[in-house]
């Protein structure tokens, strides 16, 4: 069975979600704070990294990754209300782009397992 | 069985294998993270060879041109030669005039070496030859126009500035090296909307690349848009409205943030008013230079607005503080 990554249309595609998902990101005064200061251009190639990994596209990235890359914000105040609000953004980003709905069901629940990491717990 | 040069060693490639995965089992450590070409940890530049299609998915246009590549998924079909950067030789030349262009801003023009090569809006690293002080400044100029020209703002204090101004004469030899920079123009796209914005000198390489863009035939709308606090610190006005003339493309709106607003002008933040005079920038390529904290917020009005994050391209300056106390 072909991934989302792959019947999104790859990475060109995950390259048009960055954008969309990361304006989101950037709008929502909740949360915008952790991307303060933060070069956007290495930022967005995170989350480019990110997009791919939950939409089961060509990666490496482990748990181990997810923690040290987030343990500052956690120190910043990063909480559970904060990562809802990062998968609602991702879920609606994949609205906008027409996926399916069992799809986004699929990638949400992909990003939810790395919620502990995340917050580092 | 391709060759790596790295630094003065050859690394051989094995079949199947990556340039990054070739480097670490020889021991070189590349920094990188994902292994699978999205995150951009481990581009490299290639010096010589061409990188392959794969290696480059992703990258900006202006990385592109320059040879950068991924690491971790180029797997090489040729002998290549990798570095972080291309090491740039010396140059000398001779200051040929030095213009003043308002109060605080002069024009330098200087020799251009025979062979040397640049994108207009690039900059290059200028070099007092008796005490190697060293600072980047943009060119202004476009190749074919047979010199190279910078133009300098009187920073005070400075120690580079104050020189250039008042120390340096006309006939003096000088030295650089560059150039560099990933702020410039790549033909294609004619009919895109481009937006230019620069504060105070950042008008030099977006003179520059302005330049460049009407030579290449663009036919799209250009919004060049030059900011200062006042009107007494802008520059080049009739040589930018003189241009708005030949190019009905192309509009200059001089902004200030106090005083009088020149015709055609706009009053107001800068970062504020591409974005409320010309609505959605959704389309739009963008170059934005100057001063770090404005081309900062630019970048993300910019994007915000609707440019797409690899149609933004961005030179913030950097003015470095006097050593001595």
């Amino acid at each position: 069975m072909s991934t989302v990554y792959e019947q999104l249309g790859g990475e060109a595609a995950i390259n048009a979600a960055v954008d969309i998902f990361y304006r989101k990101v950037l709008a929502d005064h909740y949360v915008n704070r952790f991307f303060e200061g933060v070069d956007m251009e290495k930022q967005a190639a995170k989350q480019k990294g990110f997009l791919t990994m939950v939409t089961g596209g060509p990666n490496n990235y482990t748990g181990k990754d997810m923690r040290e890359g987030h343990k500052h914000l956690v120190k910043m105040g990063l909480n559970d209300a904060h990562f809802d609000h990062i998968l609602c953004h991702l879920r609606s980003t994949l609205a906008e782009l027409g996926v399916a709905q069992d799809l986004i069901d699929t990638v949400i629940s992909v990003a939810e397992s790395t919620r502990d990491d995340v917050l580092d717990r | 069985m391709p060759t790596i040069h790295f630094e003065g060693n050859d690394f051989f490639c094995a079949e199947d294998e990556s340039i990054l995965e070739c480097m670490t089992r020889h021991g070189v450590m590349i920094p990188s993270s994902c292994q699978s070409g999205a995150c951009q940890t481990c581009m490299i530049r290639a010096i010589e060879g061409t990188p392959t299609p794969e290696s480059q998915q992703g990258l900006k246009d202006t990385m592109k041109a320059q040879n950068y590549f991924l690491a971790c998924v180029c797997k090489p079909t040729e002998d290549m030669t990798i570095g972080l950067s291309v090491i740039s030789p010396r140059q000398t030349v001779k200051l040929l005039s030095r213009d003043v262009l308002n109060e605080s801003v002069i024009r330098l023009r200087l020799e251009e070496p025979e062979d040397f090569s640049y994108k207009a809006g690039q900059f290059i690293n200028l070099v007092r030859p008796y005490d190697e002080l060293t600072r980047s400044y943009s060119l202004a100029s476009i190749p074919g126009d047979g010199f190279l020209e910078l133009q300098v703002k009187r920073v005070a204090d400075g120690q580079m500035s104050n020189w250039l101004f008042d120390g340096l004469t006309v006939g003096e030899e000088i030295q650089f090296f560059g150039p560099a920079g990933d702020c410039f123009y790549i033909p294609g796209a004619a009919e895109q909307p481009l937006l230019l914005v620069g504060t105070g000198t950042g008008l030099a390489p977006l003179y520059g690349i302005l330049r460049h863009v009407l030579a290449e035939g663009h036919t799209g709308p250009v919004h060049l848009f030059h900011a200062s606090l006042a009107a007494a610190g802008l520059y080049l006005e009739e040589e930018l409205r003189r241009l708005a003339e030949q190019h009905e493309q192309l509009r200059y709106i001089p902004c200030v943030l106090h005083g009088d607003v020149p015709e055609g002008g706009q009053q107001g933040h800068i970062a504020d008013l591409p974005a409320s005079m010309l609505g959605s920038l959704s389309g739009y390529r963008a170059f934005l230079c100057g001063d770090p904290p404005i081309v900062n917020a630019l970048r993300q009005k910019c994007f915000m607005g609707g440019v797409a994050m690899q149609d933004i391209h961005a030179d913030p300056f950097v003015f470095s503080p006097t050593q001595e106390n």
